[in-house]
Formats: C-alpha cells, structure tokens, sequence
C-alpha cells in the first residue's frame, strides 16, 4: 500500500458522505404523497380545478427546462419557443397523419430533438449574451417559415384533429394527467441527469469553461446534451398547450412572452437548484390568478418583480430558503461530514 | 430596373438599421451589456415624439431636439442607477435586467397608448422625392435618414478615437481594471457610452416611427434586426455596423422584391448563413 492510498483511505474512514440528508428523506415521503394526490385530483375535483392545473403543469415543466438550460448549462436561451412551436405544430402534423393526439406529444419531443440538432450547431457558435438573441432569431425562422406551410394553416393556426370522439370529461382528466407526467417527468430527468456524472461536468462548465475544458471535460458535447434535453421538454410541453387549447395559432406559440415567462419563473424561484422552477412557477402562477383582472399591468408588475429578483435575490426565493434551512429536496450535491464529530 | 432600385432602396434601409444598431454595439462593446431593451426604447421614442407632436403641436425638429438629448440623461441614470448594479452581480443579472425593462416598457406602453398602430406624419418631406431615372426614385426622408446615420456614425467614430474621453472608453472596453488604475472612473465612463447609446436609440427610434408605422409591441422584432446588422458587420466595429446595417437592407428589400411575406425572412437568413460561415462578422473588429 502506497502512502497516498493510506492516506487516501484513512481519510475515507473519518468521514461520512451521503446524498441526503434526513430532511431530504422526510420530504420524499411527503412529495410522493402529494403526487399522489395530484394524481388522484381528476376523481375528486371539479375540471375546472385541473384545467387551470394543466397550465401550472406545463409552466413548471418549461421553467424546469429553461433552469437545466441556463442554470446548470450556462447557455441563458431567449428562444425556446422554437421548441414549444415545433412541438405544438408536430402533435397537428401527427394528429393529422391519423396519430391519437396524446400519443403524439412524445413523438413532439423526439421531433424537437431532430430539430435541435442541427439547430444547436448553429446556435453554439455563439457566446454568451449573443447567444440569447441568436437562440430568439432562430425562433423566429421557425416561425416565419411554419406560417409558410398552407397544410399546417399558414399564418391563422389550426385546429387539433382527432379529439372529437373523446368524452369531454375523459379528455379533460387525460390531459390532466399527461400535463402532470410532463412537469414529473421534467422534473425527474433534470434530477437523474445532474446527479450523475454529466451534472458535476456541467456545473464545472458553468462556474468555468476553460478549466473544465483543461481538465478533460468535452465542454460541447455536455452543453449539447443539456440543449437536447431542453429542447425535447419544451416540444412535449408545446404538444401539450396544443392538446389543451384544441388549437394552435403560430403568433402566440413561438411569441417570446413565453421565454419571459420561463426566465421569470426560474430567476424568482431560485435559478440553479431544481427546487427553483417549481417554487417559481407556484408563485407566478400565482400571480397570474391573483392579477388577471388588471391586463397589462400585472406583466408591469412581473417584469419589475423579475428586475429586482435579479438584482437584489440572484439565487431567488429558494436559494435563500436553503441558506436558512438547509433544506434540499433533489440533492444532487454531497454531505460530507466527520465521523467523531 | 425594380432590382437596381430595390438595392438602393436597402441600402439607404441600411443607413437606419446602423444606426439603430450603434447603441447595442456600443454598449456590448463597452460594458458587455446586450440590451434588450433596446428596441423598446427606440419604440418609447417614437411614442413621445408622437405625443408631443399632437400635444403641443411643436414642428417635428424641434421635438428631435428635445427627446434625444432627454434620452442621452435618461441612458445616463439608467446607467448609473440600473445598469451598473446588476454588472456586479454578474453577465445573467445584465440580461434579466434589460430583459425585465423591456417586458415594463412594453406594457407601460400599451396601457398608455392602447394597441393601435401609430405613425408620426413627416409632411411633404416624408413623402416626397426625386427621380434619379425613369424608374429610381429616391426618397427625401429615406435620404435624409441616410446621411443622418452616416454623420453620427462618424461623429462617434471621431468621439471614440480623437477625444480623451473616448480614449477612456476605449480603455475601459478592453481592460476596466487597468483603466480604472490610470484613473478612468469606468461607472462615469460606462454612463457616456449609455447615454450615446440611448441618444442614437433615440434618433432611430424617431426616424423608423416616420418612416414606418409602430405599435407598444414592435420593440422586440426592431431588436433583432439591430442585432443581425451587429452581428453580420463583426462585433465591437462601428463600420462593420453600417456594413452589417446595408447587407441587412439590401437583402430584405431584395427578399421583399421576390415575395413581400420573404422581407424578414430573407434577413434572417443572411444573418444565419454569416452566423455559420463567417462567425466573426464580416469586418471582424476587436472582439476581445
């Protein structure tokens, strides 16, 4: 045995670590219980309870998105609405095709992948700032080019094919649950996605590129797969406004409020923890209920919000409730702690 | 002849574009800040020039005079009370920052002007023009619009390399720490490049509300195409921005020649192909 593996190991031996800590394990009991309440809201509630729902859903799914993109990958997006548009257009294309609407919402997601591809070589030659605007320009090629297409509607929209011989109670509870395994399931490849090993690449990257470069880490191919992931959950969350709304209309899918929305969620709730878009999006939710009789003003009033958040609380609402708590419900750091102590 | 036309068309276009485009080159040259506010603010401009015109019926030049010097203070506090704040806690803080500003001027906008889409009268001189041939016909304003951004563009160009306060500006852009050691105070510095920056956003702000019609909402798209003309003349190059302003609208007016519903298009894939084959612009200027 080497000195440096005696020392190596001794030092093993002194210390505890472990993902969770004990208040991670309680609250994994409490949000599997919760989940199953959602789950259970479609027998017990009234539908207009979960339609209302399906927004937060697919509000907590972009923002969960948006978060791994800019937060853990660094790559700050002000067009995801590419994404959510070629989604919702893919799901009436498919639909259309003869495909069950709700099926095709993960076939949305993989047809975003397609999309993003290419995409991502393009957008990647861009740094920083002029990546944002670079990602929105783009977006709106997708845009401009999709109201090109008669068969999809052009410019007026479309409408949703395939939905009529459902029960109106029946679609309105399976759109329910679709939403709620879109923001899970967001929520869940984030989780397993940064606990591995590409999350302690990732997170290298963003706190500094050129040392994680230095030390072995393929900064592009990380970023890569974060911008797949990203695009792939904003195209299934796309498909889902479709199956919700019955309609699309191109203006209003690829509109840039929708990466407003994403930021100011992420930014208020906590940018950078997985715990973040979900408290983000349960405020701004919120807000949107509390505020929807004042028009325009209440986006005023969002856009200061988010100015300030980002001035005054750039880790957000939850970054600060951890720094009192402790509190961690994905952990996907480590505790490290003596033995003797 | 409609092409040659249409190329000169864009090219006078152009002129506009760059100088719309020098405020956001300037500030991302300076500070790192990709304002994206900034085509908000052109839209703001052109609102209260539109109020002042019909409020106190004062002749359009003389509300030019009065709202770009206004907007030159008012880039100036923004600088020094907004701004400045979120460069210290980081190049996401800037973003969201702008990014917030442009959400609140866009709808403080519309609450106060409603959706309608406006359009300031130039007169004669907006309509007017003279015929170079049988089938080229230049516009005064376009014209006009044109030798405007030129002179600005120089006066700017004259600023930054001739004057110890541009020398300032251009020490902070490329190292603020040094600069701020030899004794530039890089806060006061970065106001300045803001104010001009406001003051040109302004300028194009009034020029595009004559030449074409706006609404609270044409912030964002005006943005892009600030962008593009950046982005295709080369970062951190105030003649790659005029380059970059003309190729800009050429190709739209071009695209427009082909297919009126090509216009945008047309310049957003420019701005791709460049953006793919040509990632440091096409005058490549100090990026660093």
């Amino acid at each position: 045995m080497t000195i440096s593996q005696m020392v190596t190991s001794r030092a093993a031996a002194a210390l505890d670590v472990s993902r969770a800590a004990r208040s991670s394990k309680l609250s994994a009991v409490v949000m599997l219980a919760a989940v199953a309440v959602l789950a259970a809201l479609p027998f017990v509630a009234f539908s207009n309870v979960t339609d209302t729902l399906v927004n937060l859903f697919v509000l907590i799914a972009l923002a969960s998105m948006w978060n791994l993109l800019a937060g853990f990958g660094g790559l700050v997006s002000v067009g995801q609405q590419a994404y959510i548009g070629i989604g919702a257009y893919s799901v009436i294309a498919f639909a259309d095709q003869g495909v069950q609407p709700y099926l095709a919402v993960p076939l949305a997601a993989v047809t975003c992948v397609i999309f993003a591809v290419p995409t991502s070589w393009l957008a990647f030659r861009l740094r920083g700032d002029y990546f944002a605007v670079g990602t929105w320009v783009i977006a709106e090629v997708y845009r401009l080019l999709v109201v090109r297409i008669d068969s999809v509607g052009g410019g007026s929209g479309k409408g949703l094919a395939g939905m009529s011989d459902l029960d109106q109670t029946l679609r309105g509870a399976l759109t329910y649950w679709v939403a709620l395994a879109l923001a899970l399931a967001t929520i869940a490849a984030c989780y397993l996605l940064l606990r591995g090993r590409l999350g302690l690449s990732l997170m290298a990257v963003r706190d500094e590129e050129t040392a994680a470069s230095s030390v072995g880490i393929d900064v592009r191919r990380a970023k890569r797969v974060v911008y797949l992931v990203s695009a792939a959950g904003c195209g299934a969350a796309g498909g889902v406004i479709t199956v919700s709304s019955l309609s699309v209309n191109p203006d209003a899918i690829f509109s840039v409020q929708w990466s407003a929305y994403m930021i100011f969620i992420v930014v208020i709730g906590g940018i950078g923890y997985i715990e973040g878009p979900l408290l983000g999006a349960v405020i701004f939710f919120g807000l949107q209920q509390l505020l929807a009789d004042y028009g325009s003003w209440y986006l005023v009033l969002l856009g200061a919000i988010g100015m300030a958040a980002a001035l005054w609380l750039p880790r957000g609402l939850w970054g600060l409730m951890r720094d009192r708590t402790g509190l961690s419900l994905f952990p996907v750091g480590y505790f490290v702690r003596g033995r003797d102590a | 002849m409609g092409w040659l036309n249409a190329v000169i068309q864009g090219l006078l276009l152009g002129g506009l574009y760059a100088l719309f485009a020098t405020g956001l080159s300037l500030m991302f040259g300076v500070m790192r800040i990709v304002n994206l506010a900034h085509g908000d603010l052109a839209v703001v401009a052109s609102f209260l020039a539109l109020a002042l015109v019909s409020g106190t019926g004062l002749p359009l030049w003389i509300v030019l005079v009065v709202t770009v010097p206004l907007f030159a203070v008012l880039g100036y506090l923004t600088q020094r009370v907004l701004l400045q704040r979120s460069l210290s806690s980081g190049p996401l803080a800037t973003l969201l920052v702008t990014f917030g500003l442009s959400i609140v001027l866009q709808n403080v906008l519309l609450e106060v002007f409603s959706a309608d889409t406006r359009t300031i009268d130039g007169g004669s001189f907006g309509t007017g023009s003279f015929e170079l041939n049988g089938s080229i016909s230049i516009g005064y304003l376009s014209l006009a619009t044109f030798l405007l951004a030129c002179a600005v563009l120089a006066a700017i160009q004259l600023f930054l390399s001739r004057t110890g306060l541009g020398r300032m500006l251009r020490a902070s852009s490329d190292d603020r720490e040094t600069a701020n050691l030899v004794g530039a105070d890089s806060r006061h510095v970065y106001g300045i490049a803001t104010a001009i920056a406001f003051a040109t956003v302004a300028l194009a702000g009034l020029m595009f509300a004559m030449r074409s019609s706006f609404d609270p909402a044409t912030g964002p798209s005006r943005l892009i195409f600030a962008f593009e003309a950046v982005v295709i003349g080369g970062l951190g190059s105030l003649w790659g921005t005029l380059l970059g302003g003309m190729v800009l609208g050429v190709t739209q007016s071009l695209g427009a020649q082909i297919d009126p519903a090509l216009t945008l298009l047309a310049g957003h894939l420019v701005f791709l192909a460049v953006l793919a084959f040509r990632p440091q612009g096409l005058i490549a200027g100090r990026t660093a």
